[in-house]
């Protein structure tokens, strides 16, 4: 095989790439945020709500959680301009992964918040603490210990998968990667280069979320 | 020539060493005790016969040949002669009763299933949990689990049995019924290593005790002579803090 | 837009399309079956194989490590290009459904094997001890007693990756190979409307996940019970 890797020609667009880094954590960061807004809701709705409350929560979740976010996406982005609404892409992908997280983040935040035991309600309740004092003493604390790990490693994984936004022209990491590849035919060395800063990428995340873990939250999480 | 002969033993458990030259010998039948304050070595002695611990000095005899601790022919070997029972018992706990004492007989000593099961009946009859043959472990009590334990490590047929402590994670009222078992084997020819904290039993079966204090064998004679006329400071001491309960 | 579906839901949902709808669907269910089989086979033995402690394994042992650590941490939509532009050269004519299914195997390998390791450290260190004693060999203490003991820390997690693993065949469409997700796209090209394409589209895909993820959770409560 007649085939010499050129790890500098790829080696040049790493500023280039890098900001691509950038709008990945970006599109990771919002979708996460805004998809926690939905997440505490739809927590809230499904263990405090009413039954019609309850089960418009339960449909949400389901539906999201068992289709595909690439399928969602097609079907925010091809179907709404029948509709009059032509969503940009960028806007789209936004969109579906936000709803897709609030899914996602309703499971994560509702086991959070069914974790407090009564008793231990029952207990401060007894110590004479006022519902404000319960919830900031005794769950809030313990939610948060529960919670911590499996948004960790949600965070993370969105870091992965906004790479789909790339299929829809956003010039994030896999996007640029693209970009590049299709420019100077490298591919294999452009691929692998952005992998490695996907790696990167993922285990900062998870360190310092594992860090903050420790120091604010007293919870011990793994990175490796 | 001795049964099982153990020449300066030396083992350490994490990088700290614990047993610091331990020399005993003992001849077939007989019922040797090991007594002592923890962290004397005495389970860690037992790990390094059968190897879970290797030692890292010295030299151990099973009727006249060399056992290499290095070696898996020679671990294998050993292992078929010496069986061991813990103080947590380490049933398996995915299978039945039966299938656990004789599991082990048909898998590794390769004998007929007919005959391997038939044996495991005759040892749970004679450990006294013969109705129990298709219980799990999970549905027994501690001194339940123990004694299939004991019919367990029987199944293999050793010439030497050890003993960790095998009441020490009992509740008191299931201590006897284990204690019942052992006293039942002594009849059987089998050399028994036990580690134990009941003093009565250890005096009434033994042939001889040893006494253990920081990795080495401090005293060992019989029982009337550990107990009664020990002839070290240090035996005198443990001795008499014990029997004062 | 409602007039739109009621016109066009008859001309969709023709013998042709159906047959169309149905190998996608076939294609997708193929990778995912392929793809957790062999992820589960290969990940069984990277598990054994760090949970080994043989000094004459341990460059292996190193690359097992990094392929896991690696593979666990880029995109689904990387490793299919990575893996498209490696074997190209080396093997032209691959079809692209072998290209996806082998991205496919290298993910859920990486994953598989982390779930089962962490079930096999579940089980205490003194069942083993019992087993050594006995004279097990290796591979009869860990299929006799290791394995059996693991199953129940394994089934949830593994059960749940599945699920979330036929979402992630929708990105081979990316590679042209027509599974689902592609056949959608298909369809909404030739002129149906996208809200009928795919809308039919994860219907498919939530026949195929929903039961599984009751599944996983029925499998979740019953051994945790246990």
């Amino acid at each position: 095989m007649d085939y010499t890797f050129q790890f500098t020609e790829v080696l040049k667009e790493l500023p280039y790439l890098l900001g691509g880094a950038g709008v990945t954590l970006l599109i990771a960061f919002v979708s996460f945020w805004a998809g926690a807004i939905i997440g505490l809701f739809g927590a809230v709705a499904k263990v405090y709500g009413g039954k019609m409350v309850r089960n418009i929560a339960s449909g949400y979740v389901i539906f999201f959680t068992n289709t595909p976010a690439l399928v969602q996406i097609f079907l925010l982005y091809y179907a709404l301009p029948d509709v009059g609404i032509l969503l940009g892409p960028l806007t789209a992908v936004l969109i579906g992964l936000i709803l897709n997280s609030g899914a996602y983040l309703t499971e994560i935040l509702r086991a959070g918040v069914i974790s407090v035991r009564r008793s231990e309600i029952e207990a401060a309740a007894t110590l004479g603490m006022s519902g404000m004092q319960v919830l900031r003493y005794v769950m809030l604390p313990h939610i948060a210990k529960t919670i911590y790990a499996p948004l960790s490693n949600f965070f993370v994984w969105l870091v992965l998968g906004s790479s789909l936004a790339a299929l829809f022209g956003v010039e994030e990491l896999t996007g640029r990667a693209i970009n590049i590849s299709t420019a100077n035919l490298r591919s294999i060395e452009t691929f692998t280069i952005v992998a490695a800063i996907y790696v990167v990428l993922t285990v900062l995340a998870s360190t310092s979320l594992a860090l903050v873990g420790r120091w604010a939250f007293r919870v011990r999480a793994k990175v490796f | 020539m001795h049964h099982l002969e153990i020449k300066d033993l030396c083992a350490s458990y994490d990088k700290d060493p614990v047993l610091k030259g331990v020399t005993l010998s003992s001849d077939k039948g007989e019922v040797v005790s090991l007594i002592g304050p923890s962290g004397s070595g005495k389970s860690t002695l037992l790990r390094a016969l059968i190897g879970l611990t290797p030692p890292s000095k010295g030299q151990v005899f099973v009727g006249g040949e060399a056992v290499d601790y290095s070696s898996r022919r020679s671990l294998r070997a050993l292992r078929g002669e010496m069986a061991i029972v813990f103080q947590q018992y380490n049933l398996f706990q995915n299978m039945t009763v039966l299938r656990n004492v004789s599991i082990a007989p048909i898998k590794i000593q390769k004998r007929s299933r007919s005959d391997a099961e038939k044996e495991a009946k005759s040892l749970l009859e004679k450990v006294g949990m013969a109705g129990k043959q298709d219980a799990y472990p999970e549905e027994l009590s501690g001194g339940q689990q123990q004694r299939v334990a004991i019919a367990r490590a029987l199944a293999t047929r050793p010439e030497i049995l050890l003993l960790d402590e095998v009441t020490s994670a009992l509740d008191p009222e299931r201590v006897n019924e284990v204690l019942d078992t052992i006293r039942g084997l002594t009849s059987a020819g089998i050399t028994m290593i036990i580690v134990s904290h009941e003093m009565a039993f250890v005096r009434e079966i033994s042939t001889r005790v040893a006494m253990m204090d920081d990795g080495k064998i401090v005293e060992i004679g019989p029982p009337s002579q550990i107990f009664d006329a020990p002839e070290q400071r240090r035996t005198r001491d443990f001795v008499s803090k014990i029997l004062k309960h | 837009m409602f007039e739109r579906l009621v016109e066009e839901a008859p001309l969709f949902f023709n013998y042709h399309n159906l047959v169309f709808i149905a190998q996608a669907m076939g294609r997708t269910l193929g990778m995912t079956v392929i793809g957790c089989s062999v992820g589960f086979f290969f990940g069984l033995l990277i598990a054994v194989l760090r949970q080994s402690s043989m000094t004459a394994l341990m460059p292996l042992r190193a690359v097992a490590i990094a392929y896991v650590e690696t593979f666990r941490r880029i995109p689904f939509l990387i490793i299919l290009f990575i893996v498209l532009f490696v074997i190209e050269p080396l093997m032209p004519g691959t079809s692209l459904f072998g290209i996806a299914t082998v991205s496919v195997c290298l993910l859920s390998t990486a994953f598989l094997s982390e779930i089962i390791r962490s079930g096999l450290e579940s089980v205490p260190q003194q069942q083993m001890e019992g087993a050594r004693t006995l004279n097990f060999s290796a591979l009869q203490m860990l299929f006799m007693v290791v394995l059996p003991q693991s199953w129940k820390v394994i089934v949830p997690p593994a059960t749940a990756f599945v699920v979330m693993f036929i979402k992630d065949t929708s990105l081979a469409s990316q590679l042209g190979v027509i599974e689902l997700t592609f056949a959608g796209k298909m369809l909404v090209n030739r002129g149906f409307s996208p809200v009928l394409g795919f809308g039919v589209i994860l219907f498919c895909y939530f026949a195929l996940s929903y039961p599984l993820s009751r599944l996983s959770a029925y499998l979740e409560k019953r051994l945790a019970s246990s």
